[in-house]
């Protein structure tokens, strides 16, 4: 089975990210940046897990991962992204108070970009979308939402994502003028939070949400505005969901109770399934499909909106060998993956496919 | 939720608590200097007296703890008592000169309990230690016998690994630290680590393998080795020189090895020797051959005590005859070598340097005079080789008196002396914990709190949530303390400053997940609040929701309703539009969404469901009465249309609605009474219109 190493790091890990690899190059990832949260003094750092093997004197195992630098952060690290910026942004999101002038800083709960474009929601409701090269916000979005936006993430530019704590997904179009969303998407009546999004790779219209009772919606933004499947996943909060990067039959989770979960869409499954048997580690899962698209044109259906639980069986593994406490961050490149926890231990594994 | 560190925003936190912080720490630390020790404030042993001191006697001597800073004799104090921490702060309190009024004191001073608590290293042992606590506490209650035995020795030897890894990293820092006097305070960690492993190594082998005549002496031997470990360095020194046998530590290693019993190795230096001196060789190979012979007890076969008893009795009496005969007469260092394996007690001592401490003393006895010392006996052998060791030149510390403890098999005497020695709760918690599981503790209970267990693993767990962010750890040690264990979380969890929703979500997970409405429920008021004041009416309407709040939900409503007014237009029609049935929370929630719908009804020009829908909201009493004549108003358009929408039934109860706010009303007065008044009479006249037009067409009908 594959080898997670993992390192306590004495600070609480809220966001993990890996340094981008050049496209095309043959290079995997080493770097990676963290977060941390709740600390006096909360800090971002860069670690790396190139081979130190032999030369690491203190008797540091090959695959431990080395801090490079780091430096200090006020406030807990909600979000990380790379890009290479010259400059800082405060006072992005704030709160006005009722009957004054004032300004309170509200925490600003996620970032993405995509060279120059930088967005970012908070918990004030705003979509601010700044330029690398920019002071000012670019273009700001007041009142966006009524509840705090939890996560962000590029559609297809100038389209992004936000998923709020009243379990809708909204669409936003740059192009359009005005505080509307281009189209709202939710789950009927429960108004179940959410906490991440990421979009399919490579079929733009797939989308994945996790929400605070752990389950794990696909979405088909062409169509209807419910998700196309719901599968019960974690117990608690799913803090983070990513489907891999250049692999995106595989889908990565994260969740506040402790676990982190390999989703395996991939059809091919005679060897996958020995896997699943020989770690003895993976659990139950449960297809649960609410609404049958059976207009979806063959030839674009991707393994996840696939709806008949008979045929294509998705396999879970879970990664991390006990349940620890929550896990809050995960990234995936290549056959790498990061995740940091509260329990203030970052794990690293690079070799996910083996 | 006042925040816990509040008063810091005075004057300076920091001065009192980072020197607090800065104590040696623990009289097990070897290095400790003695003005570091007079320093120390608190720590398990004066909690401990201040807790029971009007009960019990003391343990011992409460240490008085200097802030730095503060002059008690000039200026009155005034204190107060935290989990974790106490504030301390002057008071301008001034018996001579009531009249002169002096300034408030600058500074309060927060003074930590359990300061390492706040070690970055320690940290790691913290949160690595946690999740063996919590696997431990899953181990089926089942399992018996041997299988549980075994679980239960690796999870001690997994708390054991854990301090020794932090151990080393801590000796890593110290080494690097360039300020000497850093140096020393980590150095000084190291040695209490130390201390902790070696008492928590001689517990699992006295209490939790519980070896029995035999493998015990093997045990002890590993214990040892363990723990006096320099003699690795000396032998990779010694056999790297050029000639070992020259090398001027030689026969100190050759001697350490036979004192560690590590007489295989001990045989190879000596066949070293008598390479190279032929005049020795014979002595040397009689004496190899003796440590050969020497029969030890090997597991896996099935050699009985007694057997081995015999055997070892007839090579102990070749040894002395070797002795007598004068065998190593021309070679002293040989010599005392055969009276350290013939167990004298003369020879053992002179080489105290080697032997370091009364424990390695003890062993090495046991190993060449009593091999198959019974666990019972343990204690004789222990107490004269610590008097035969001190020999009346020093008086015992806390961690001979803490082992003495252990090879007495007193368990409670153990836990108490390391509760009054050592600088934190995590140790004494977790061991106490362990042993429990060992069902070693169950008839010990405390006349006040609970258990013993629980007792210890409160207090750590309480530690835990003084700390800014180790407070997630604490969590799973109050689960596991079955009777004060829920109540101490209700009082520490609300504690929690909440500094934004993520860190608010995982609180109420917490809650949520233990069912604790009551906390759940003051949490999402709390954010509810906050969001009110941040103008985020949708925020806090669906905290409230969440929290199941109605009377919160009433109270957000109203200002929705309020900002309809004055605006004309809805906000955040995201969440009001999709209230489902969370809108049955209160009746002005309910009004709030069916208002809303109305709006939207009317927007999509299906005037008779908004009709109905409007007449509604007031004749089941859902809107409130300050609202009917904004409800009315809406009616006006209604009426206005050229069509009929509303029928003469709806029609009169409509009038019904009007004349009863009219007539609740009194007719002068405010202005806004008499806007009313003019605003019923329009929306009166309006009716009667309505009502003629309508029995008009009703006339024609029926002509």
């Amino acid at each position: 089975m594959e080898e997670i190493y993992a390192k306590f790091v004495s600070q609480k890990i809220s966001k993990t990210r890996w340094r981008p690899v050049p496209a095309g190059s043959l290079q995997t990832a080493d770097t990676f940046a963290t977060g941390s949260w709740d600390n006096e003094e909360n800090r971002v750092s860069l670690w790396s897990i190139g081979d130190f093997g032999n030369l690491d004197s203190d008797g540091g195992f090959e695959g431990d991962h080395q801090l490079l630098c780091d430096i200090k952060h006020h406030g807990d690290v909600m979000d990380l992204q790379t890009l290479s910026v010259g400059q800082q942004w405060t006072a992005a999101h704030y709160h006005t108070s009722p009957g004054s002038l004032s300004c309170r800083s509200a925490p600003c709960t996620g970032v993405v970009c995509s060279n120059p474009e930088i967005v970012t929601v908070g918990e004030d409701g705003r979509i601010n979308l700044f330029r690398a090269d920019h002071k000012e916000a670019v273009r700001t979005i007041d009142n966006a939402d009524s509840s705090t936006l939890h996560a962000v993430t590029f559609l297809r530019t100038p389209e992004i994502l936000t998923v709020n704590s009243i379990g809708q997904l909204k669409i936003w179009d740059f192009r359009q003028q005005g505080n509307e969303p281009s189209q709202i998407l939710s789950l009927t009546g429960d108004r179940v939070p959410l906490h991440c999004v990421d979009r399919h790779p490579n079929q733009q219209h797939v989308v994945a949400t996790g929400g605070q009772d752990g389950m794990l919606s696909i979405w088909d933004v062409r169509q209807g505005t419910m998700p196309v499947s719901l599968l019960k996943a974690h117990e608690a909060e799913m803090w983070e969901v990513h489907f891999h990067p250049s692999n995106p039959d595989h889908l990565f989770t994260c969740s506040e109770d402790g676990s982190l979960w390999h989703w395996d869409a991939s059809t091919d499954a005679p060897e996958k399934s020995s896997l699943f048997h020989e770690g003895g580690r993976s659990s139950i899962f449960l297809f649960h499909s609410i609404s049958n698209q059976a207009n979806v044109h063959q030839s674009v259906i991707s393994s996840w909106l696939s709806t008949d639980p008979a045929k294509d069986r998705i396999e879970i593994t879970s990664l991390l060998p006990n349940r620890t406490l929550s896990v809050n961050s995960l990234d995936v490149l290549g056959p790498c993956l990061v995740c940091g926890t509260d329990a203030e231990a970052i794990y690293v594994t690079r070799q996910l496919f083996s | 939720m006042a925040e816990r560190r509040g008063p810091c925003g005075i004057g300076g936190f920091g001065p009192a608590g980072s020197t607090g912080g800065a104590r040696a720490g623990s009289s097990l630390a070897t290095g400790a200097e003695p003005e570091a020790r007079a320093r120390s404030f608190g720590g398990p042993a004066n909690s401990r007296w201040l807790r029971l001191g009007a009960m019990e006697e003391l343990d011992g001597e409460p240490t008085v703890t200097l802030i730095p800073g503060v002059n008690s004799s000039k200026k009155q104090m005034c204190f107060d008592w935290g989990p974790g921490e106490m504030l301390v702060c002057e008071t301008s309190f001034n018996k001579k000169e009531k009249s002169e009024t002096v300034p408030g004191c600058p500074v309060i001073y927060i003074i930590r309990k359990d300061v390492d608590v706040y070690s970055q290293i320690l940290r790691k042992l913290f949160n690595e230690s946690h999740g063996i606590f919590v696997g431990l506490q899953r181990i089926e209650e089942e399992l018996t016998g041997k299988s549980r035995k075994a679980q239960l020795v690796r999870v001690s030897k997994n708390y054991r690994s854990v301090i020794r890894a932090c151990m080393e990293e801590m000796h890593q820092v110290a080494i690097a630290a360039k300020d000497p006097a850093c140096s020393r305070q980590f150095s000084s960690q190291v040695s209490i680590l130390s201390a902790m492993e070696l008492i928590w190594n001689l517990c699992e082998i006295l209490f939790i393998e519980v070896a029995p005549a035999g493998p015990l002496l093997l045990h002890l031997l590993d214990w040892v080795r363990l723990h006096v470990c320099e003699v690795d360095n000396l032998l990779a020194d010694v056999l790297g020189s050029e000639n070992p046998r020259k090398h001027e530590s030689f026969w100190k290693l050759v001697t350490i090895l036979v004192l560690q019993g590590r007489l295989d190795e001990a045989r190879q230096m000596l066949s070293k020797e008598a390479d190279s001196s032929p005049t020795s060789a014979g002595m040397c190979r009689i004496l190899g051959d003796l440590m050969r012979t020497m029969p030890v007890l090997s597991p896996g076969t099935t050699q009985t005590l007694t057997e081995l008893e015999l055997k070892w009795q007839h090579w102990h009496e070749e040894c002395e005859r070797h002795l007598q005969d004068g065998t190593f007469a021309s070679s002293p260092h040989l010599e005392s070598l055969c009276k350290i394996m013939l167990g004298d007690e003369a020879a053992l001592l002179e080489q105290k340097e080697l032997l370091n401490n009364w424990y390695h003393f003890l062993v090495t006895r046991l190993l060449y005079s009593h091999p198959t010392v019974k666990p019972i006996d343990l204690h004789f052998y222990a107490q004269s080789s610590l008097d035969l060791f001190l020999g009346g030149e020093s008086s015992p510390e806390p961690l001979d008196n803490i082992l003495m403890a252990a090879f007495e098999f007193d368990i409670h005497q153990v836990i108490k002396e390391c509760s009054i020695a050592l600088s934190n709760w995590w140790f004494v918690a977790h061991l106490t914990d362990l042993l429990d599981h060992c069902k070693l503790l169950q008839s010990h209970n405390l006349y006040f709190g609970s258990n013993m267990r629980e007792f210890l693993l409160l207090e750590y767990a309480s530690g835990l949530f003084a700390h800014h962010s180790l407070w997630q750890l604490g969590v799973d040690y109050f689960d596991y303390c079955p009777e004060l264990g829920r109540v101490s979380l209700e009082l520490h969890i609300e504690r929690i400053p909440l500094s934004t929703e993520q860190k608010a979500l995982k609180v109420l997970r917490i809650c949520e997940q233990r069912q604790m409405t009551e906390q759940v429920r003051s949490i999402c008021k709390i954010l509810a609040m906050k969001a009110v004041r941040n103008n985020r009416l949708g925020s806090a309407l669906s905290w409230s929701i969440r929290a199941k709040d109605a009377a919160f939900a009433t109270l957000v409503s109203d200002r929705f309703l309020r900002d309809y007014c004055e605006r004309g237009c809805f906000s955040d029609l995201d969440l009001i539009d999709n209230l489902g049935p969370a809108m049955m929370l209160s009746d002005r929630l309910t009004f709030l969404g069916k208002y809303r719908e109305f709006h939207r009804l009317y927007g999509e020009k299906r005037f008779v469901d908004a009709a109905s829908l409007l007449l509604s909201l007031m004749t089941s009493q859902i809107a409130p009465r300050s609202f009917w004549m904004t409800l009315l108003t809406d009616a006006l358009p209604l009426l206005e249309q050229k069509q009929v929408i509303f029928s003469a039934e709806q029609t009169y109860e409509l009038m019904r609605c009007l004349e009863d706010l009219t007539s609740g009303r009194p007719v002068h007065g405010e202005p806004d009474a008499q806007r009313l008044q003019v605003g019923a009479q329009s929306l009166s006249t309006a009716i009667e219109a309505e009502k003629l037009s309508k029995e008009g067409g009703q006339l024609l009908v029926s002509t």
